[in-house]
C-alpha cells in the first residue's frame, strides 16, 4: 500500500535535504527604500502608538487604568514595519506588551482604550483588560498574560492555516524572557517538521522586567535559536522600520511559500520601565538616554522625510495635531463609556 | 486652554508622593515623552514625563514639597499662542477633581515594596465608585488585633514585634538559610530585583548567588531543576512570581515532587517548598487571579499552607522548609503589607496541619484561610452588633486539614460557614462540609454554606471583578441563614 512506502525508511532518508543546505544565519535584508506616502504612513502609525501609550500611561497615574500595564515606547517599528509586510489574512498573536501591535492591525483606538479602562465599548467588553484583548475581524488573536503561552497557541494558528491551505500566515511575537520558555521550542520542532506558515518575531529589547539577556541565556543571538530545529534565522534592526519592512517581507514570503517556520529577532529597546510601577534601576539612565536619542525610531523617519524635503516642519506638526486628536478621542471614550453591565460577569463562559 | 499637569499615581497603591525635583523651568518648551519632573514614594524615585507639548507656563508645586496628593494639577501647560494670562482660565485645583477620578489599586507583580490597603478583602479592591482614602504606608495594622485568640504554640508573656508578611517571609527563609546550608532560594527575579514582591530583600547580599539563584523564565524547568536537587538531599525553596505561572510547572509539581516517595517505596522524597503569591490580586485579570488552594490540596504526596498573619507565616513557612515533603506555600499580594504582631523567639516554628482559633464563639463556626479570613474577621465585627457569636477558625494548612478542631467547634455551635476566593465546585468549603456532613451530621443544624468566589473567571472591569470575588455581605447572609436570623 502508498503508506508503506511512505514509512519506508529508505525513502524517508532520501526526502531528508543534506545538512550542507540548512543555513541558519541568514543576512538581514537590506532596508527597504520607502516612497514619500510609506514613509509618512510609517509615522503616522508609530506616531500614533506612541500617542496612545503615552496617553495609555497618563490614564494609568490617574487611576482610570487598573492592574498592569505594559508600554510599548521605543518598539514602535517592529509592529509597524511587519505589518508592512502582511496581506490581508495574515494573522498576529503576541504577549501582554500588545496595545502597539493592536494599533498595528487597524484595530480602533477607542476599542483598545475603553478595554484597558474596563468599560463596555472594549474589545473584551471590559472584561480582558490590557494584557488580554482579541480581534477576530482584524485577525488580532490576543494579548495573553502567560509568558511563551502564545507562540504555541500561535503555531496552532499556522497549522490551520496549512489544513485549510489558505495561503495565510501568522505571525507570533514574544520577548527575549519568553524565548527560554520550554513550550518555545516543543513549537519549533513542530512548525519545521509540519513546514508551518509561521514567522517567529522575538522582540529583544534586551529586558524580561529586571534580568537582562545576558543573565538569563546562555545563547543571546536569539535568531540562532531555531538552529536545531532547522529554523533559519536573521537579526534585524527593530529601531528601523524599513529593516523591519524588509525583513519582514522576506520572513512572509518565506513561510507563505511552505519553507515553514523563519525566526526575525529584532534588536529593539523598550524606553519605560517593564509595567507602569518597575523604577527600572537595573539599566543606568545614560544607556536610556543614548536609544532615545540615537535610534529612536520615530525620529528616523521625521529626519529624512524634512531631508528630503517631503514634508516641512508644519505639516509634521499638522500629523501631530490629527494623531493627538485621534488619541484624545479614544481617551475620552474610554473615560465615560460606562463599566460592563453587570449581567455580563456570567457572559461568554461556554457557548 | 491651558492644560493642567496633574501629580500622577506611579503605582495602584500611591495616595501621595513628594515632588522632589522640577527638570523643566516655567518658560521651557515641552515635548511629549520629556521628563519633566521627578518624584519620590515610599519605593522609589520615579520620573514625571510630559503627554502634551506646550511651554511650562506656571510651576504650582515647588520642588520639595512633600505629600503631594495624586491628581493634585503641579503645573499647568500653555500651549502654542497661550500666554500665561490664559492660565485663569484652566481650572483652579480642586480637591474634588482627585476625588471623582477613579483609583485603582493594590501592589502589583512587577513592583517595588508597596503595602496594600489597610483592611484586604473587598475594601483593599477598592474600585471606581470608592476612591481611596488611606495612606500608602508600609505598615498597616490588621484588624481588629484585640480579637484575636491567644495561640496556644506562643508562651505567655512573649514579647511582640509588629511586622508585616512581607518580613516575616523574608526572616523565615533568612533564619532557616543560617542555620542550614542545604537550604537555597531560586526563582524569576529572587536575587539582584529583590523579587518582584521583595519578599526575598536583602537574602542575595546575605547569603550570595549560589544560594539565592535568579532564573530565567522557564516555571517547568527550574520547578524540575529544584525536585532533582532536592531528590539529592538539598532543600531549595522554590518561588513563583505568582502562582498563576506554577501552572507552567505543575507537572513537576504533581507528577514528580509529591510522588517519587511513593514510587520510590520511601528510599527518596522531595524536600521542597514552592512559594509565592496566590488568588487574585487587583485588575490584572483571568491569567493572573486563581486560587490554588482546592487544586493542590487533591494531591496525596503534597501539604498545602496557606497562611493570614504574619506570625503564622513565618512559623510555618520555617516549618515548610524543614518539612522533608513537597509543601506548597500559598501566601497573597494584598496580605503581603500588611502587619501583625510576631513573637520575639530565636527560633519560632509552628506545626503544619494545625488549624489556629482565632476568635473564640458559641453560635456559628466560620472557616478559613489566607485571605478569606479578611472577610471572616470584618463579617464576625457586623455579626457581633447583630448579637451573633461566631467562632472563627483560621485553617492555616488546607492539606492535611485539621477536622479535630473544625469538628469540635461544629459539635459547639453546630452550624459552618466556609470562606474561600477560589471556585465553587470542588472547593475546600466542599470538602469540609462533606466530611462534616459525614462525621457530624447529628451535630448539624443547617445545612453547611460555602461562600466562594463566583464560578466565572476573573473578570477585568473594576465593577465587575468585585461582583466576581466574595464580599463581606456574603458572609453575612451566609451565618444569617445557618442561624435563621432571616
Ligand atoms: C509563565 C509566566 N511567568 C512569569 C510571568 C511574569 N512576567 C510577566 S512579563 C515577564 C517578563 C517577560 O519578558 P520578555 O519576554 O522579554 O518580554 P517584554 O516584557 O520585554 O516585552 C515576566 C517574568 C508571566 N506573566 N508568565
Ligand atoms: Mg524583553
Amino acid at each position: 500500500m502508498a503508506t508503506a512506502a511512505r514509512t519506508s525508511p529508505a525513502k524517508a532518508k532520501a526526502d531528508a535535504k543534506p545538512d550542507t543546505q540548512f543555513r541558519g544565519t541568514l543576512e538581514a535584508p537590506q532596508p527597504a527604500t520607502l516612497s514619500k506616502e510609506q514613509e509618512l504612513s510609517a509615522y503616522k502609525h508609530m506616531l500614533l502608538i506612541r500617542r496612545f501609550e503615552e496617553k495609555a500611561g497618563q490614564l494609568y497615574g490617574m487611576g482610570f487604568i487598573g492592574g498592569f500595564c505594559h508600554l510599548y515606547i521605543g518598539q514602535e517599528a517592529v509592529v509597524t514595519g511587519m505589518k508592512l509586510g502582511m496581506r490581508e489574512g495574515d494573522q498576529m498573536i503576541t504577549a501582554y506588551r500588545d496595545h502597539g501591535h493592536m494599533l498595528a492591525m487597524d484595530m480602533d483606538p477607542r476599542g483598545v482604550m475603553a478595554e484597558l479602562t474596563g468599560r463596555r465599548g472594549g474589545y473584551s467588553k471590559g472584561k480582558g483588560g490590557s494584557m488580554h484583548m482579541f480581534s477576530k475581524e482584524n485577525k488580532f488573536y490576543g494579548g495573553h498574560g502567560i509568558v511563551g503561552a502564545q507562540v504555541s497557541l500561535g503555531t496552532g494558528l499556522a497549522f490551520a492555516n496549512k489544513y485549510r491551505n489558505d495561503g495565510s500566515v501568522c505571525v507570533t511575537y514574544f520577548g527575549d524572557g519568553a524565548a527560554n520558555q520550554g513550550q518555545v521550542y516543543e513549537s519549533f520542532n513542530m512548525a519545521s517538521l509540519w513546514k508551518l506558515p509561521v514567522v517567529y518575531v522575538i522582540e529583544n529589547n534586551r529586558y524580561a522586567m529586571g534580568t537582562s539577556v545576558t543573565r538569563s541565556s546562555a545563547e543571546t543571538v536569539f535568531s540562532q535559536r531555531g538552529v536545531s530545529f532547522r529554523i533559519p534565522g536573521m537579526q534585524v534592526d527593530g529601531m528601523d522600520v524599513r529593516a523591519v519592512k524588509s525583513a519582514s517581507e522576506y520572513a512572509l514570503e518565506h513561510a507563505r511559500s511552505g519553507q515553514g517556520p523563519i525566526i526575525l529577532e529584532m534588536q529593539t529597546y523598550r524606553y519605560r520601565g517593564h509595567s507602569m510601577s518597575d523604577p527600572a534601576k537595573y539599566r543606568s539612565k545614560d544607556e536610556v538616554q543614548k536609544m532615545r536619542s540615537e535610534h529612536d525610531p520615530i525620529e528616523q523617519v521625521k529626519n529624512r522625510m524634512i531631508e528630503q524635503g517631503w514634508a516641512s516642519e508644519e505639516e509634521l506638526k499638522t500629523i501631530d495635531k490629527d494623531v493627538r486628536d485621534v488619541v484624545a478621542d479614544s481617551a475620552d471614550f474610554a473615560q465615560t463609556d460606562p463599566e460592563p453591565d453587570a449581567s455580563e460577569l456570567y457572559t461568554d463562559i461556554l457557548l | 486652554m491651558p492644560i493642567e499637569i496633574l501629580m500622577p499615581a506611579l503605582s495602584p497603591t500611591m495616595e501621595e508622593g513628594n515632588l522632589s525635583k522640577w527638570l523643566k523651568n516655567e518658560g521651557d518648551s515641552v515635548a511629549p515623552g520629556d521628563v519633566i519632573a521627578e518624584i519620590e514614594t515610599d519605593k522609589a524615585t520615579m520620573e514625571v514625563e510630559a503627554v502634551d507639548e506646550g511651554t511650562l507656563g506656571k510651576i504650582l508645586i515647588a520642588a520639595g514639597t512633600e505629600g503631594v496628593k495624586v491628581n493634585t494639577p503641579i503645573a499647568v501647560l500653555l500651549q502654542d499662542g497661550e500666554s500665561a494670562g490664559d492660565i485663569g482660565s484652566s481650572k483652579p485645583p480642586s480637591s474634588e477633581d482627585a476625588a471623582a477620578s477613579p483609583v485603582a489599586n493594590v501592589d502589583k507583580e512587577d513592583k517595588a515594596t508597596v503595602s496594600s490597603a489597610g483592611d484586604a478583602g473587598e475594601k483593599a479592591r477598592r474600585s471606581t465608585d470608592e476612591p481611596s482614602s488611606q495612606a500608602d504606608n508600609t505598615k498597616v495594622p490588621a484588624t481588629p488585633k484585640a480579637e484575636v485568640a491567644a495561640d496556644p504554640d506562643i508562651p505567655a508573656g512573649t514579647e511582640m514585634v509588629a511586622t508585616t508578611v512581607r518580613e516575616a517571609l523574608r526572616d523565615a527563609m533568612a533564619e532557616e538559610m543560617r542555620r542550614d546550608q542545604d537550604v537555597f532560594v531560586m526563582g524569576e527575579e529572587v536575587a539582584e530585583y529583590q523579587g518582584a514582591y521583595k519578599i526575598t530583600q536583602g537574602l542575595l547580599q546575605e547569603f550570595g548567588p549560589q544560594r539565592v539563584v535568579d532564573t530565567p523564565i522557564t516555571e517547568h524547568g527550574f520547578a524540575g531543576v529544584g525536585v532533582g536537587a532536592a531528590m539529592s538531599g538539598l532543600k531549595p525553596i522554590v518561588e513563583f512570581m505568582t502562582f498563576n505561572f506554577a501552572m507552567q510547572a505543575i507537572d513537576q509539581i504533581v507528577n514528580s515532587a509529591a510522588k517519587t516517595l511513593y514510587m520510590s517505596g520511601g528510599q527518596m522524597g522531595a524536600p521542597i517548598v514552592f512559594r509565592g503569591p496566590n488568588g487574585a490580586a487587583a485588575r490584572v485579570g483571568a491569567q493572573h487571579s486563581q486560587d490554588y488552594a482546592a487544586w493542590y490540596s487533591h494531591i496525596p504526596g503534597l501539604k498545602v499552607v496557606q497562611p493570614y498573619t504574619a506570625a503564622d507565616a513565618k512559623g510555618l513557612l520555617k516549618a515548610a522548609i524543614r518539612d522533608p515533603n513537597p509543601v506548597i506555600f500559598l501566601e497573597n499580594e494584598i496580605l503581603y503589607g500588611q502587619s501583625f504582631d510576631v513573637p520575639k523567639l530565636d527560633d519560632f516554628v509552628l506545626p503544619i496541619g494545625k488549624a489556629r482559633i482565632h476568635k473564640q464563639g458559641k453560635d456559628v463556626t466560620i472557616v478559613s484561610a489566607g485571605i478569606g479570613m479578611t472577610y471572616a474577621v470584618k463579617a464576625e465585627l457586623e455579626l457581633r452588633e447583630m448579637g451573633i457569636d461566631a467562632e472563627i477558625i483560621d485553617l492555616r494548612t488546607i492539606r492535611p486539614l485539621d477536622f479535630d478542631t473544625i469538628l469540635a467547634s461544629v459539635k459547639k455551635t453546630n452550624r459552618l460557614v466556609t470562606i474561600e476566593e477560589g471556585f465553587p465546585q470542588n472547593s475546600v468549603g466542599d470538602h469540609i462540609a462533606s466530611q462534616v456532613m459525614q462525621r457530624a451530621f447529628d451535630y448539624l443544624d443547617a445545612p453547611v454554606i460555602t461562600v466562594c468566589g463566583k464560578d466565572v473567571p476573573m473578570p477585568y472591569a473594576a465593577n465587575l471583578e468585585k461582583l466576581a470575588l466574595p464580599s463581606v455581605a456574603d458572609v453575612v447572609e451566609a451565618v444569617k441563614t445557618v442561624t435563621y436570623r432571616g
